[in-house]
């Protein structure tokens, strides 16, 4: 069970002083990582390293390191959260590389998330959208009980299945188009799915959409490139929901 | 004398909230319009209030690191939420949750607290599932319980293994509605660096712009801390990478007073430390232990071949295993609460019979309940923590069995609050993690998400008027007050000093060294001689910092280099009031152990004659020795008696 150490491994990083200058790729070597170290720990040590050298070290966002807050991001070799399924970067684990190998690390690409920093980008962007509309109208106090309104266990579990959704933002930077569907059909459907939100269900769809379309993301052509890297296995199905519930507000318009 | 005043109510506890709600002043809409408030903090605590309040008709302005507020770490809350709602008819009562928690505390909280706190809990479930929050339903549509943390009841609601974030999202997408509508002003990395006093009282906070770098000001009526838990200043701990004591400490430096600060809980399932190399601890649920049984060899010989990795724990006989936690509490057992279970976890590393190449780690198995129950069943039950555990480990714990090292969780100390969950700086208010309430020495499981949310939907949206109700007259703040002025004077010239070091070593470094200390003399045993020790080397480790540390990048912009050494300035005084705080109760207390009050079988002494009493810390200014104050705890209604799961 012991993990093997790599012994070397290059290091190929986007680098980008702020969102006005032009950014680039540099070049590190890193030595002795053990297989058992988180690909972010990796990273650490990396910064470790250039900064004893005098050098900055590489900005990513990062939080929690249990694959929840949705903070960390990095496409990786090519894949957003990089060569492994159903995880986030932060739960990439260094066994997953080889000895010698090349890793390149690049920023969410996306109009809609400009980039900050190095491997840091802009997803406010997904904020806008839920302030449009990912919500159900309802203040604090003067609530029924909990238990008022059964749901059935199969709702329930559908709504969580989508409300899983920890809004990384890996489905736009995968997506040709830039689209935010999946992202937006997480939140449409877990609160469709709930009596709660029923009532202002097509509403919220009709506004986040126009929210979406009019922060730069992308259609969507049903590529399913996004349900394939999303970390948290969000279904494409509920981009089909999220387009009867347009459709129905459309209708009614 | 103490300078405290705790404003419980008067009358019978059960009667005290309702009383003091009828009691306390109103604000009228109009004028609720015209008052600002600031919320430091989005997480349950912090989020919820942000949401109430702006509903109510205040202008909220709202910060945290994060690049968005429903990263707060409440997300990572895994197991559940408490209330006292007695769905199951198991004779569940707001009676006994409080007193669950009152006696969890180990007898180190308010009981007037405690018991507001289990009388709201219901609603934050009724509000919850308002929202939309998907906990888990019976076929028949009804809300599922489970039981926690080794109590008699289900009442803990949970949505799969991810409450902390279904119920983030629910108050953030509260927050979200009040945004959309203009209510909320959100600053998103922005972080808290100082407060701001004028004619004592907090009138606003000075930040910084964590993408920019810029400080900015920000004023109001009200300022309200909800930045969560200290555990980071043990640099390994199961807190976000970003966690921080820095807002609770710049409030303690402006004459709030931090309580309890050695109050710190220990969880005792943690994926172990590996190498040296690890930035990061990761919780595996308590819940494991229902159907794990934890063992540690029982002959050196194979601990040593363990460590070595010269055999494997299933090479390991039956006969020679030695269940620990059985033989030494046979009617709790294996489910013994978190602080006893850790502290015999590391009795038996510290004898030598760690399994680990480092020595410090033991084993979880779910081998006998795979044998009783089926896998089908544990793989129902665990199914996704097996697999983080192998996503993170690499060995399959359905073969063999999980490696569990304790590690630093959550804070029960934090800044001292009155009844109204105001500091002792008028108008500043601290809820959810960041104050001391209503955990005493120890936090039962599932009973912090329940406080953030009380605190913030029940709590605070009420007592906040009673202050706010004589500021109508207050206009809005003026940000170019001289006070401002100084703060944002003292804030760069506290970045500066630091940027300006200049010298060889990364603030990381720094950081560990504090972890190390504050884990071996101020962790899970604690002793005279230690305390003294770690307040010597903690400011020696001060004096290095302050001499060596090296921040590259630019001042005035974004800067994470910059962004850690601000907080692990903080951490290293923090550290330092966490030894006294430590070094003052000589007594054995929830997740406080001190080495020299215990029984004669080893077991914790609490010493209730002595120290049944809330340590409140002044701060004197920089290198004073910080002034104690105690707020004695009034036991009405309940009767205090020692712990024991033998
Ligand atoms: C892994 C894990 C599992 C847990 N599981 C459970 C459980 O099952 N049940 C349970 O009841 N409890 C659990 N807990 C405990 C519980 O999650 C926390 O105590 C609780 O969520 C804290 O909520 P909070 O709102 O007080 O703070 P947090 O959620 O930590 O929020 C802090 C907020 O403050 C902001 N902030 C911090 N500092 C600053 C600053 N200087 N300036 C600006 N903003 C700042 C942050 O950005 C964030 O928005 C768990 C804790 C952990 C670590
Ligand atoms: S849908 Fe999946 S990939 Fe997209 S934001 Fe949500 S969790 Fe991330
Ligand atoms: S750091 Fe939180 S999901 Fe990766």
């Amino acid at each position: 069970m012991a993990d093997k150490v790599i012994k070397e491994l290059t290091i190929k990083v986007w680098r980008q002083k702020n969102a006005k200058t032009a950014g680039k790729f540099e070049t590190y070597k890193i030595n002795d990582i053990s297989g058992g170290t988180s690909f972010l720990e990796m990273l650490d040590i990396l910064n470790e390293q250039l900064i004893n050298d005098g050098q900055e070290p590489i900005a990513f966002d990062h939080d929690c390191r249990e694959g929840i807050c949705g903070m960390c991001s990095l496409f990786i070799n090519g894949r957003a959260h990089g060569p492994d399924d159903d995880i986030t970067t932060c739960q990439l684990h260094m066994r997953k590389f080889k000895e010698g190998e090349t890793i390149t690390i690049e920023p969410w690409r996306a109009g809609a998330f400009p980039v900050i920093k190095d491997l840091i980008v802009d997803r406010t962007a997904f904020e806008k959208v839920l302030q449009a509309g990912g919500y159900i109208s309802v203040n604090t106090g003067g609530v029924p009980d909990g238990n008022a309104i059964p749901i059935s266990q199969d709702d329930a579990e559908e709504a969580m299945d989508a409300a899983a959704c920890i809004g990384c933002g890996a489905c736009v930077a995968t997506c040709k188009n830039s689209s935010a569907m999946l992202f937006v059909s997480a939140k449409v459907s877990h609160l469709a799915k709930l009596p709660q939100g029923r009532v202002e269900a097509s509403r919220r769809a009709k506004n986040m959409v126009a929210k979406m379309d009019e922060l730069g993301f992308g259609n969507c052509t049903n590529t399913g490139a996004c349900e394939v890297e999303c970390p948290k296995g969000i279904s494409i199905a509920n981009i089909a929901r999220l387009n009867r519930e347009f459709l129905a507000a459309k209708i009614k318009d | 004398m103490t300078v405290l005043n705790s404003k419980i109510p008067a009358g019978p506890l059960a009667e005290k909230w309702s009383k003091h709600k009828a009691a306390i002043k109103v604000v009228s809409p109009a004028n609720k319009r015209k008052l600002d408030i600031i919320v430091v903090g989005t997480g349950l605590a912090g989020g919820s209030a942000a949401a109430s309040l702006a509903e109510m008709g205040y202008n909220v302005k709202a910060f945290c690191y994060q690049d968005s507020g429903r990263r707060a770490h409440s997300i990572a809350a895994q197991g559940g939420i408490n209330a006292a709602k007695n769905y199951q008819n198991d004779n569940d009562s707001i009676y006994r949750l409080f007193y669950d928690t009152i006696k969890g505390g180990d007898y180190r909280a308010r009981e007037a607290n405690v018991y507001r706190l289990a009388e709201v809990s219901g609603d934050i479930i009724d509000q919850c599932v308002a929202q939309g929050v998907p906990f888990a339903r019976e076929y028949g549509g009804t809300l599922s319980n489970r039981s926690f943390g080794g109590v008699l009841v289900s009442r803990t609601f949970y949505a799969r293994g991810q409450t902390g974030q279904q119920l983030l999202l629910g108050c953030y997408a509260s927050m979200n509605r009040m945004i959309g509508q203009g209510k909320i002003e959100m600053h998103e990395r922005n972080e808290m660096l100082d407060l701001v006093i004028v004619d004592g009282k907090a009138r606003g906070i000075i930040t910084r712009n964590l993408v920019t770098g810029e400080i900015e000001r920000h004023g109001a009526h009200a300022v309200v801390i909800a930045t969560g838990g200290y555990g980071n200043v043990f640099f390994l701990s199961t807190n976000a990478m970003g966690c921080n004591g820095g807002a609770a400490w710049q409030a303690y430096k402006n004459g709030a007073f931090f309580g309890n600060p050695c109050f710190v809980q220990i969880h005792p399932t943690c994926i172990p430390v590996h190498g040296e190399q690890q930035s990061k601890l990761t919780l595996m649920s308590e819940s494991l232990r229902n159907d794990g049984r934890v063992w540690t060899p029982k002959k050196k010989e194979d601990a040593i071949k363990l460590q070595k990795g010269e055999m494997g724990p299933n090479d390991i006989a039956d006969e020679d295993r030695d269940f620990y936690l059985e033989r030494r509490y046979p009617s709790y057992g294996n489910l013994v609460p978190r602080d006893v279970a850790s502290r015999a976890a590391k009795e038996r590393c510290d004898a030598g019979f760690g399994v680990n190449a480092e020595g410090k780690a033991v084993y979880l198995d779910f081998k006998y309940s795979i044998e009783r129950l089926g896998q089908d069943v544990i793989e129902a039950r665990y199914g996704n923590l097996f697999q983080m555990y192998e996503k993170i480990t690499d060995v399959d714990p359905y073969k063999e069995p999980m490696q569990i090292y304790p590690a630093i969780h959550y804070s029960m100390g934090g800044t001292w609050v009155d009844y109204n969950l105001m500091t002792t700086v008028p108008g500043l208010y601290a809820i959810g993690e960041a104050n001391f309430s209503d955990h005493g020495g120890n936090r039962l499981g599932a009973s912090a998400l329940m406080q953030g949310l009380a605190d913030g939907y029940f709590v605070l949206p009420y007592t906040i008027g009673d202050y706010l109700a004589d500021e109508i007259q207050t206009p809005r703040i003026d940000l170019n007050h001289p006070e401002f002025d100084k703060k944002e004077k003292a804030v760069n010239e506290r970045l500066q000093r630091l940027y300006n070091v200049k010298g060889s070593k990364s603030v990381d470094s720094f950081h560990k060294r504090l972890g190390n200390i504050m884990w071996d003399y101020v962790g899970m045993a604690r002793n005279e001689e230690g305390l003294k020790y770690a307040i010597a080397e903690i400011a020696k480790i001060k004096e290095d910092f302050y001499n060596d540390v090296r921040i590259p990048g630019d001042f005035d912009a974004m800067n994470i280099e910059l962004e850690k050494a601000g907080r692990v300035a903080d951490f290293l005084e923090l550290g330092d009031l966490m030894a006294r705080d430590a070094l003052n109760r000589n007594e054995s207390c929830g997740g406080h152990y001190r080495e020299e009050s215990v029984t004669e079988e080893g077991e914790a002494k609490r010493d209730d004659d002595n120290f049944t009493y809330v340590s409140a810390w002044e701060y004197k200014g920089e290198n004073q020795e910080p002034v104690l104050h105690k707020e004695d705890l009034v036991f009405e209604t309940v009767e205090l008696t020692q712990r024991s799961y033998k």
